[in-house]
């Protein structure tokens, strides 16, 4: 278990450090902040007292030692749009796209396994097709064009919910959040489905073929010949077994969805991360772009780890000293 | 990314459903979010439009950029150095504070304090030596120079108030962040407390939920008449379609730069559409420096052609400006023959060029190019309005004339640095004069690159011409009036006489809202919040 962490601990520092030399060589390559941030009437002057004083006057190499040097002190850099530090201008906005994330991944397994499942048992039945056939389409809709669509439908044409933004919010646990109001509720739901949709399709899509397989196992049969009742069946016997996929698909896809819920969050204009990070690139604004993506790339890792242990939890066989990560 | 093509494609499906707006609440939609309330962080228009309905300046410009009173009631120039400013005697703080002489030397003071400022405002206020307060309403300013602008370069400073910053009552001016009595300057995060926020313009800061939107309210002293608004909300929503149907579904009452395409559409849901000329002119600019080697060119002679002026006049001549502004921009451009749109301070009515390629031709062939030549055309995709597709159509326009053009647009971001650096030898770009007259794209565009003297900032391509510069420094020190627009008017006539910028055309704003309100559309293109009225 030990030798295990370790490793892996070596692993994610490995890719962290490898990203921030990416990221760092890719946004440098983009252009020059200050063309983007600078008044266009300000003097020559002026323009080399601001390069002065973000630091981009010096040498690429004299820029990233200096970046490393204050990453390894927890320093991620001053946005140079704000002025305050880049790491508290995307925990700021951190709590919107993470309720955005959880809201559409309870929406997406609360909603995909048991399609999936009965999509499952009753392959060929006029449900079983239906289902299969609305996932299909889950997964080829463009992500933005579904968003404009229902926008359309339910802001534009039938008028239930707002176009986007994030509402009324309140305080719970420190945290902005929105599902506590109406308001906040009624704002949150169109994004949630966006975001949702294509992972819903996903589960659906896993759990069906997983219930299928295990359908033919001889436990199952020996269950259903025994005489435990359907239910028991498919709660305890199916749905335990398939569950080990679906974990490991709804961990990298939590990740994911917290770090590139993008597009959704541009459409609703929810002022999550996502949103943060395209704007910040609008602007050039390294120090955020920067540190954003070394976030992602912890969450991602966290995230693959826990989702390891859980693994362990589900199946007794599986040991973590035995992983090779 | 995201465009607006979704919206379209239901277009059919969609029923005119025009909710009213909720009595006395207003919600604006805007194309980009301030980046501090801290009037003097950023100097940025987007910043500017929202902060000065919080904040006023002494001057402002109305709605055709002419300067107005404001906090000022009037000014003079007393000699080429001095100047004489009284001030209203009326305004309070929303803190209840009169307002005096000593907070506009605090405010002036404050500019070169700002810290971590990505671009800041000394640009406006760095020609001033000195500020006394003569009384309460009366303020001498003296500058080294004659500076004729300066009552327009004040604009863009609205007023602090001293004693919510913790400014002592008798400051002392003295240039450079060296004032005296300026007590402990809050920096820029500290405007996020409504009670350090504190202006004298007719709404009050209530909360900024970043991203989301940025709530103002009714200020009830407001000197000049009570506010339209009990609270206003601006949310900035910067995609082009979601901000579209935020407006269709009522989110908001009103939206700025609805992209062009969605216009018809906006309108046939009942919505009121206003729009004005802009002060922006859309420009060709070229290498012209004859020391240097031009970069992404190549003619038979292999020299560069652009240095000929029977050549950029042969381009100019190429450029069908009617067809431009007519089909890609659906009548949302005018065609321009100058640098600013007439009558504004310092244009000179000069006539649009003619299309006439036949004529392009023989002038190319006059220069010994009649068999053309490659050239590069940078151009932004993102940044004005449809660039990428003009830029396509100056390129087969100038294949008619027999000069290849290959067509580089990208990124704004991307576009501006390797503009900066020279990578281009013939772009196309635009130009806002936030001063509304001639003088702006003149210093900028067309004067020599000059670091010295803060000159041809904006003019990689270095053009050069010692009468043109001569011409704008002697404006640029000309207080009267008449004598500095015949100055303006004849260094523009001669850059333009040589082809040193060739324009395209002024940009149109277009903002769209319900028909229950009425705005004037501005030609600085600023979505001024204090401007937006219930229509009549």
């Amino acid at each position: 278990m030990i030798v295990y962490l370790i490793r892996r601990f070596g692993q994610s520092v490995l890719s962290i450090a490898a990203m921030a030399v990416l990221v760092f060589l890719g946004v440098y390559a983009i252009g020059n902040p200050i063309d983007v941030l600078i008044n266009p009437e300000a003097t020559q002057a002026e323009i080399a007292a601001t390069t002065a004083r973000l630091g981009l006057d010096r040498p690429l190499y004299e820029q990233f030692g200096i970046f490393v040097w204050n990453a390894l002190h927890g320093d991620l850099g001053n946005s140079f749009v704000y002025g305050r530090p880049a790491v508290d201008i995307i925990l700021d906005r951190l709590p919107a796209t993470m309720e955005l994330a959880f809201v559409a991944l309870i929406l997406s397994v609360g909603l995909g396994v048991p399609l999936g499942v009965w999509a499952g048992l009753r392959p060929d039945s006029i449900a079983g097709r239906t289902i299969m056939g609305g996932s299909i389409l889950g997964f080829s809709l463009p992500n933005f064009w579904q968003g404009m669509l229902l926008i359309l439908i339910f802001a534009v044409l039938l008028g239930w919910l707002p176009a986007g933004g994030r509402g009324e919010t309140t305080e719970f646990l420190g945290m902005r959040v929105s599902f506590l109001t109406l308001d906040g509720l009624s704002h949150l739901i169109l994004p949630a489905i966006n975001l949702a949709l294509f992972k819903m399709s996903l589960i659906i899509r896993l759990a069906r073929a997983n219930t299928r397989e295990v359908c033919l196992q001889d436990y199952v049969k020996f269950a259903r010949a025994k005489g435990l009742s359907g239910r028991r069946v498919v709660l305890v016997h199916i749905l335990k077994n398939i569950m080990i996929p679906v974990v490991t698909i709804i961990g990298l896809e939590l990740g994911s969805m917290v770090a590139f819920a993008i597009v959704t969050e541009t459409v609703f204009a929810w002022p999550g991360m996502g949103k943060l990070l395209i704007d910040s690139i609008n602007l050039l604004d390294r120090p955020v772009i920067v540190a954003y993506l070394m976030l992602t790339v912890l969450i991602i890792v966290t995230i693959n780890f826990v989702v390891d242990v859980i693994y362990s939890l589900l199946d007794p066989r599986i040991g973590l000293s035995e992983m090779k990560g | 990314m995201m465009r607006a093509s979704a919206i379209p494609i239901l277009a059919g499906l969609a029923a005119a459903t025009v909710p009213p707006v909720a009595a006395q609440d207003l919600s604006v939609g805007l194309k980009s979010e301030a980046t501090s309330i801290d009037p003097q962080y950023h100097s940025l228009s987007t910043n500017n439009q929202v902060l000065q309905t919080i904040f006023e300046p002494l001057t402002s410009q109305n709605a055709v950029q002419e300067l107005e009173p404001l906090l000022a009631t009037s000014w003079e120039a007393t000699d080429d150095t001095t100047w004489r400013f009284e001030l209203r005697d009326d305004v309070t703080f929303h803190d209840g504070t009169p307002f005096t002489a000593n907070d506009v030397i605090y405010t002036f003071c404050r500019v070169p304090m700002v810290q971590n400022s990505p671009s800041s405002f000394t640009l406006y206020m760095s020609s001033i030596t000195s500020m006394t307060a003569e009384d309460d309403h009366t303020l001498i300013m003296e500058t080294a120079e004659p500076n004729p602008l300066l009552p327009t370069d004040i604009v863009v400073l609205p007023i602090l108030s001293a004693k919510a910053l913790g400014g002592g009552d008798d400051i002392t001016f003295a240039p450079n962040g060296e004032c005296e009595g300026m007590g402990d300057v809050p920096q820029s995060p500290a405007f996020n407390d409504p009670e350090i926020a504190v202006g004298t313009g007719p709404y009050t800061f209530e909360s900024w939920n970043r991203g989301n939107s940025l709530t103002l309210a009714r200020y009830d002293d407001y000197w000049d008449g009570t506010p339209d608004w009990e609270t206003v909300t601006l949310r900035p929503i910067t995609s082009d379609g979601p901000r579209v149907a935020s407006l269709l579904a009522g989110d908001v009452d009103m939206i700025e730069n609805p992209p062009i395409q969605d216009v018809p559409r906006i309108e046939g849901e009942g919505f009121k559409v206003v729009s004005s000329l802009s002060n922006r002119i859309i420009y060709l600019h070229m290498f012209q420096d004859p020391e240097a080697e031009a970069p992404g060119i190549s003619s038979p002679n292999g020299e560069n052609p652009l240095l000929d002026p029977r050549v950029r006049e042969a381009i100019s001549l190429s450029i069908n400006r009617e067809a431009i502004a007519e089909r890609i921009m659906g009548g949302y451009a005018e065609p321009a023959g100058e640098l600013l749109p007439p009558p504004m301070f310092g244009t000179s009515g000069r006539d649009v060029d003619p299309y006439d390629p036949e004529r392009a031709k023989e002038l190319l062939a006059e220069a010994g190019y009649e068999d053309g030549f490659t050239v590069t055309l940078g151009a932004p995709n993102d940044r004005y309005i449809n660039d990428e597709q003009i830029a396509q159509a100056i390129a087969q326009m100038l294949a008619q004339i027999g000069v290849t053009v290959n067509v580089d647009a990208m990124t704004a971001s991307q576009f501006f640095s390797r503009r900066n650096n020279q990578d281009f030898p013939l772009w196309l770009a635009g130009w806002g004069a936030a001063s509304g007259e001639m003088s702006s794209p003149l210093r900028s565009l067309v004067a020599s690159w000059n670091p010295e003297a803060g000159l041809g900032t904006t003019n990689p391509g270095r053009y050069s011409n010692s009468e043109v510069d001569g011409l704008i420094v002697e404006a640029m020190a000309t207080l009267d009036d008449a004598e500095r627009e015949s100055l303006l008017q004849e260094a523009e006539t001669i850059a333009l006489d040589e082809y040193g910028i060739i324009p395209l055309h002024y940009e149109v704003t277009v903002w769209a809202m319900a028909p229950e309100l009425s705005y004037e559309p501005r030609r600085d293109q600023y979505t001024l919040v204090s401007e937006i009225k219930p229509a009549e």
